[in-house]
């Protein structure tokens, strides 16, 4: 195992410079704009753009910025300036992760609970009203668009704009350490809005994983022992059910830990996808790649610890 | 029956090897061990004869027939067919071999595309091989084919699961004899069959064979099986053929402990019921990837004296006949009247087709009162 | 001799798309304090659900069950679930064809016995552990003491079954039912189950039912055998009676279409013609009239009762033909005749007169 998950990890440090790499050729070598006339802004002039070129080195060989550029960010934990914000990039992402996490995090949590419950009753109420009610909802929470959901939570219940006004609307977003009420009351309805689709998918899985597991020879075989159902069902059934929902889980959240660019952008949430829109519209390079890093940084790690936990879960896998 | 040694080889097997190798690394993967699969195996498959390869879980007999229909590439070792080496010529090189040797698999539900007729599955040989390029010619071809097999010709356009498990077989035997194969493999063909059914499959195994002058290798785990079916019989266990003998000669006088304790753990039914006494090989077979030195069978021989861990015996003939065991100290046979009575039993029976011979009884349930020697 | 289990007239039916399955229809037997029944049939036969129904493990909203099957004097079909699930893996436990698909592939073998344990004995952990070590060196297997913290997966087949068998002695059963238990195993280790499955008998007393397709593994074990086809008993009888004078003619079909070590091997295998019959659409009078070399036209009509032959009334059968006929087909047959001769040289033709062709 420790064998494993040294191999995996010498991975992803060769995953990342690829990242890295590419990206980095994307933005800069790619003839797609000009990085030092980007940074000079609007009222630029050719000597300014010219004296920029040579501060920032791009007048030097590719190879040797990506190398400047790879020294500085291994020796320093340097990912440049943002040309928008003339700031460290490194800050910007270290100021917007708290807000991109809770938002991941509570809505990972509220999807699980919601998603595992309704995958649960759905399977043991197998072609029930009440397993065709929740599974239709659940198509159509899988189909729904999250900027429109958000826009009809905020419609809806934003205490500003709400027709029923109940939550912290747009723009509301405040840190947990500043004021911990308003940092949960701003939360409830991207929370809810990010993780309607997330549960809807989740149930629908739960209930086909469960439905074939309750099938199996070992349900039977804990029936024959004389158990009770509650325990057949769930220290049996969902045990095995749930497995596979730890892969697409831990995926999932490492993903969104890269930035919720539409939930984010709905609710005017300071995070990394806010910060990641932003730098895309305006073209500011060392941001995007500087936040692109990140989302794959946390994908690589989230990916390695499913993979570790998986081998927890299911004691037949081993890693050699 | 086809006397065995009358026979030319079609195939000839040489040192046989098949190692599934065991890798480890954190950057380089470097080998660390291997799975023994096939280890050293020769046998000739005699032109006509009924070849049984016969073993349990893992012995290495369904490598085997996977190695002589080049589904596996052989570690080492030699395979002539009709006198050419086919174990190392490229798969290019191996076109005619795909059609004079032919499978029938064990799972008559999963081998058929579902969604192809009957004709079609039957005929995809031809297609494959660009034979019978005539739609009218194929058709009749294979409406005869399948009158051969015992479907109804009629049913020609009808898809798999409108059939039931036996005909489903009798399709695949159908198709593969499309290509008029010389060597057959046919790999545990009747044990996904239910009872009632299988004697129909053998029965029509065995009309095709004398028929058509077939040649078949026949893999089974189940002895009264391979002994209907077969000439001849090699014994597999771990990887290794333990002991090659014609079917008449196996079953009336097996000589290495293993073959003996294989035909003295098959029930059968009988009037005595569980009088019968039973030989228990103790324990679980070793691991391929780090079989026993020597004998491989030393571990679970009751027989077994240093000796058998330290010098490997060769396939050998021990009573100067036909009969090849790699055994040191081969069964006696009052040591095989006492642990396999029926066989004597069998021998001395009357008439053929005879449903429970009662002459047997009394001879079984004697020596299940004499001590065990174990 | 008491009995221990007796079924009376039970009839499992499931509602399906494809129409009601008629899985079993209508069995009687019983069983006796630490004696053994088998149970033979195909497919399809229904020996499976009728086991599992007992168990009360067929229950559902699209089963119709009927009948009555009395553990000691009680009706477990007309007991709550609640009342079942106690006697479920207490009175009456069962063992499973596939042993690697049987044990939930999470738990530690041991964790498993255990929770069977505690599932009706109040004992603590520690102590349910205890009795799981002793019971895993009851079914033989090596050091059981290390053994009990291993998955299923590091089990050998033969092993797994042995934890099967451990899991189902948890709380001395009264009956153990073993559905194919030697099925998906090699011989040598089918004879080492079979083998312990009887040793565990003597020293413990359990009745047994043991289920299977294969007339040798029934014939070693049992004391008694019945032969099931399309859901009813065919022919019952003790073990060696059923092997010397078998008296249906599904029963001499069966004998004869396996290949055997004790016949000699030249001998050819008779195979039974057809198929096995839908569940769904039965054929009418004896459900075996299809496939039987010696129907007559009545017996597409009549249904047979299963009844003690004359003279033996530990023998039944459920066969149109009058004894007498029975007899000397079956004497011809174990003379080579093949089923034609035999039907010929019994005389079935004069039983009836040839309808109009």
């Amino acid at each position: 195992m420790a064998r494993y998950i040294a191999r995996r990890l010498l991975w992803v440090v060769v995953l990342l410079f690829l990242v890295s790499l590419l990206t980095f050729l994307i933005f800069y070598a790619l003839p797609s704009a000009d990085p030092a006339a980007l940074r000079a802004g609007r009222s630029a002039n050719p000597k300014l753009i010219e004296r920029i070129r040579t501060d920032l080195g791009l007048d030097k060989p590719l190879l040797e910025q990506y190398w400047l550029y790879m020294k500085a960010l291994i020796t320093k934990f340097d990912l440049g300036t943002s040309y928008q914000y003339n700031a460290p990039v490194r800050q910007l992402i270290f100021d917007r992760l708290p807000a991109t996490i809770s938002l991941a995090v509570g809505a990972a949590i509220l999807w699980l609970v919601m998603g595992v419950g309704v995958g649960i009753i759905a399977a043991l109420r197998r072609r029930s009203v009440l397993d065709r009610t929740t599974m239709g909802l659940a198509l159509f929470g899988i189909s729904a668009p999250v900027y429109f959901l958000g826009l009809v939570a905020l419609y809806l219940f934003a205490d500003d704009i709400g027709v029923i006004p109940l939550f912290g609307g747009s723009n509301s977003y405040k840190p947990l350490t500043d004021d911990p009420a308003a940092w949960l009351n701003s939360l409830i309805l991207p929370w809810i809005v990010l993780a309607v689709s997330f549960a809807a998918f989740y149930s629908r899985l739960l209930r086909g994983n469960l439905i074939e597991v309750m099938g199996e020879d070992y349900i039977r075989t804990a029936r024959a022992k004389g158990l009770s159902e509650r325990r057949v069902v769930f220290r049996h059934g969902v045990r095995s059910a749930i497995t596979p929902i730890v892969t697409v889980f831990g995926l999932d959240l490492g993903i969104l830990l890269g930035g919720a660019i539409l939930t984010e952008t709905v609710f005017n949430i300071p995070g990394i996808g806010r910060l990641s829109y932003d730098a895309i519209t305006r073209s500011d390079l060392p941001t995007i790649q500087g936040t692109v890093l990140l989302g794959a940084f946390f994908i690589i790690v989230a990916n390695l610890l499913v993979d570790i936990a998986y081998a927890f879960l299911d004691p037949r896998v081993r890693y050699e | 029956m086809t006397p065995a040694a009358a026979g030319e080889p079609l195939v000839e097997v040489r040192d046989l090897v098949k190692h599934f190798p065991i890798r480890r690394g954190v950057v380089l993967q470097r080998q660390v061990g291997a799975v023994r699969a096939v280890d050293g195996v020769s046998f000739d498959v005699l032109r006509g004869e009924t070849l049984g390869l016969v073993g349990e879980t893992g012995c290495g007999k369904s490598t085997t027939a996977r190695l002589l229909t080049r589904l596996l590439d052989p570690t080492s070792g030699s395979i002539r067919f009709d006198g050419r080496d086919i174990a190392t010529v490229g798969r290019r090189e191996l076109g005619p071999l795909r059609r004079e040797v032919q499978m029938i698999f064990q799972d008559p539900y999963s081998s058929l595309n579902p969604r192809k007729t009957i004709g079609a599955i039957i005929a995809e040989p031809f297609a494959i091989h660009k034979l019978l390029t005539d739609g009218e010619e194929r058709r009749a071809r294979v409406q005869e084919l399948m009158e051969r097999v015992g479907l109804n010709p009629e049913h020609y356009n009808r898809f798999p699961h409108e059939f039931s498990g036996g005909q489903r077989q009798r399709i695949g035997v159908a198709r593969a004899l499309a290509l008029e194969p010389r060597l057959i493999i046919a790999d545990e063909p009747v044990s996904a069959l239910d009872v009632s059914i299988q004697a129909q499959i053998l029965n029509l195994l065995r009309d095709l064979q004398r028929d058509l002058g077939l040649t078949i290798v026949f893999i089974a785990h189940d002895l009264s099986v391979v002994r209907h079916m077969c000439d001849r019989v090699a014994v597999m266990y771990l990887g290794k053929i333990v002991e090659l003998a014609s079917g008449d000669e196996l079953y009336r006088a097996p000589r290495h402990p293993y073959t003996g304790a294989l035909l003295a753990a098959v029930p059968v039914p009988r009037p005595t019921g569980r009088a019968r006494r039973r030989e228990l090989l103790p324990g679980d077979v070793p691991s391929p990837a780090d079989p026993p030195a020597a004998c491989r069978f030393h571990t679970r021989c009751w027989k077994a004296q240093p000796r058998c861990s330290e010098e490997e015996p060769l396939l050998e003939s021990r009573a100067g006949g036909a009969d090849l065991t790699a055994c040191h100290f081969p069964l006696s046979a009052e040591e095989v009247a006492e642990r396999v009575p029926e066989l004597a039993g069998a021998q001395a029976a009357g008439a053929p087709g005879e449903a429970g011979p009662s002459g047997d009884a009394e001879a079984s349930s004697g020596s299940s009162s004499s001590p065990s020697s174990t | 001799m008491t009995a221990l289990l007796e079924v009376e007239d039970l009839r499992v039916r499931f509602d399906t798309e494809d129409g009601v399955v008629h899985a079993v229809d209508g069995i009687s037997y019983t069983v006796e304090v630490g004696r053994t029944l088998g149970i033979v049939g195909e497919s399809g036969s229904g020996k499976s659900v009728e086991a599992l129904t007992i168990m009360g493990l067929t229950r559902g909203r699209r089963t119709a069950i009927e009948g009555a099957a009395r553990l000691e004097g009680r009706d477990l079909l007309a007991a709550s679930d609640d009342e079942l699930r106690a006697v479920r893996g207490n009175d009456v436990a069962m063992i499973f064809q596939d042993p690697l698909s049987s044990l939930h592939p999470y738990f530690r073998v041991g964790k498993q016995i255990v929770e069977a344990v505690q599932a009706h004995r109040d004992v603590s952990k520690a102590a349910a552990r205890d009795r799981t070590v002793e019971l895993l060196g009851l079914v033989g297997i090596p050091d059981p003491a290390r053994r009990v913290d291993d998955f299923p997966h590091e089990f050998s087949g033969g092993m797994r079954q042995r934890a099967m068998i451990a899991m189902a002695l948890a709380n001395d059963p009264k009956l153990l039912i073993a559905d194919e238990p030697t099925t998906a195993l090699d011989v040598t280790v089918q004879a080492q189950i079979l083998e312990l499955m009887s040793r565990l008998q003597r020293e413990l007393g359990m009745a047994i039912i043991i289920i299977s397709h294969d007339l040798g593994v029934v014939a070693e074990t049992a004391d008694e055998i019945a032969v099931m086809y399309a859901g009813r008993i065919v022919e019952r009888a003790p073990t060696a009676t059923l092997f010397s004078a078998p008296r249906h003619p599904y029963t001499w079909g069966l004998l004869r279409s396996i290949p055997r070590l004790d016949v000699p091997r030249e001998a050819d295998l008779v195979p039974i013609a057809g198929r096995p019959p839908s569940l769904i659409q039965r054929p009418s009078g004896c459900a075996f009239h299809p496939r039987c070399p010696y129907a007559l036209p009545s017996h597409a009509v009549t249904v047979p009762p299963l009844e003690a032959i004359e003279g033996d009334p530990a023998h039944h059968v459920a066969c149109l033909l009058p004894e007498a006929v029975r007899a000397a087909a079956e004497a011809r047959l174990r003379a080579g005749a093949t089923p034609q001769e035999a039907r010929a040289a019994a005389g079935v033709d004069s039983l009836e007169p040839e309808p109009a062709s």
